[in-house]
């Protein structure tokens, strides 16, 4: 009765029960961080894994499409971590960020948010060929998935595509985005992600809002707007150039 | 007070957001095209207006601040409902081109960082 009434409770208060839930996540992975890493490996990243951990749990438990938030007990998490209050964090952070380090990436990053989409499209496109398709269609929406998730469906219900392409363009810019997430604070060092500067092409060149916002926030905070700033401008810049240009390059070369 | 900070950070998300709708309406393309970009500069801007008279309270920047520190958090409950399953059984073609397009962006940085300098030392 008593464990009844405990996840009744929880559930009816669902997203404070996730705001509980995560700051036990993020203690844990402070104390996992600090124990086990000696800080080596950032909080926020071992966070963000256990994260995703769970979200794999959650779909393999359910069959939903949501991770653990299709758990009732753990709904919350949907709210919690859905676009509305992850853009509304993100624009917040943009509190304090300096004007001058914006101007002075700001060619540069709207440049890197054009080839950033062009060099997704084309790797996805080439995949698709390497894999046996042959179709402009099909080439095309999965190039496009490459780019992110949101630019894959959107370019193949313009152009036609058949269902199954469809979803199989949403995996890839879902691959793209948790590989993202977990790969940014590896590589950070190597690719000289350490400064504003920096950031502002990272966001352009990957795009995926998601992956961007918790790579960044795996590997330094602070650089957060700095990326989040071009990353937000991928998709709208995606669906227009996918279904268009990127599409007649795609249908002139096969 | 703090709900002057929150209220002001809302207002800059409708702001943002509403204009990048109209710009995706307006270029053709089903997407919000960068308005939560938008909304950041708009509140980059309202903040760096001290100078002509619009002071933030501290409790006012309180109310921005705490939502800038949720940050993280949000984006772990974030990672917690992605669809790491989709991801993970739709064949390899789907991880393949997802792993391939990050691979060539993140090499893809340095040099960009590198050429942008070059260029932004040109012209001065």
């Amino acid at each position: 009765m008593i464990a009844d009434t405990l996840s009744e409770v929880m559930t009816r208060y669902a997203l404070i029960t996730a705001f509980l839930c995560v700051g036990l996540l993020s203690w844990a992975s402070w104390f996992l961080s600090e124990r086990l890493t000696r800080g080596q490996l950032h909080a926020s990243a071992i966070a963000i894994s256990i994260g995703l951990v769970l979200a794999y749990a959650g779909g393999r438990a359910t069959g939903g499409t949501r991770g653990i938030a299709d758990i009732p007990l753990f709904a919350g998490f949907a709210v919690m971590g859905g676009a509305m209050f992850r853009d509304y964090a993100i624009i917040a952070t943009a509190f304090g960020a300096h004007l001058d380090e914006l101007k002075k990436a700001g060619l540069i990053g709207a440049l890197s948010v054009v080839i950033g989409v062009v060099l997704s499209f084309t790797v996805g496109a080439a995949m698709a060929v390497a894999f046996g398709y042959s179709d402009a269609v099909s080439i095309s929406t999965i190039g496009a998935g490459a780019a992110t998730y949101i630019v894959g469906p959107v370019t193949g219900t313009a152009l036609g595509a058949e269902s199954d392409v469809i979803a199989l363009s949403v995996a890839a810019g879902l691959t793209k985005s948790i590989l993202v997430m977990v790969g940014t604070p590896f590589v950070a060092s190597r690719i000289g992600l350490d400064n504003p500067y920096s950031a502002m092409i990272y966001g352009g060149l990957m795009g995926t809002t998601s992956g961007v916002a918790a790579g960044l926030a795996a590997t330094d905070a602070k650089l957060v707007p700095y990326g989040a700033m071009t990353a937000t401008f991928y998709t709208g810049v995606g669906c227009l150039l996918a279904p268009s240009v990127l599409f007649l390059g795609v249908r002139a070369i096969i | 007070m703090v709900i002057y900070g929150v209220a002001l950070l809302s207002f800059c998300m409708l702001a943002g957001v509403f204009a990048g709708e109209l710009l995706g309406q307006l270029i053709g393309v089903e997407a919000n095209v960068g308005g939560v970009g938008i909304a950041m500069l708009l509140l980059i801007l309202l903040s760096n207006l001290h100078d002509h008279g619009l002071k933030l309270s501290p409790p006012t920047e309180g109310g921005i601040n705490f939502w800038s520190a949720m940050y993280i958090p949000i984006v772990v409950a974030m990672a917690a409902k992605q669809n790491v399953v989709a991801a993970l059984s739709s064949g390899w073609l789907a991880i393949a081109a997802g792993t391939a397009a990050v691979i060539a962006s993140f090499m893809l940085i340095p040099v960009m960082a590198r050429l942008g300098r070059r260029g932004g030392a040109d012209d001065r």
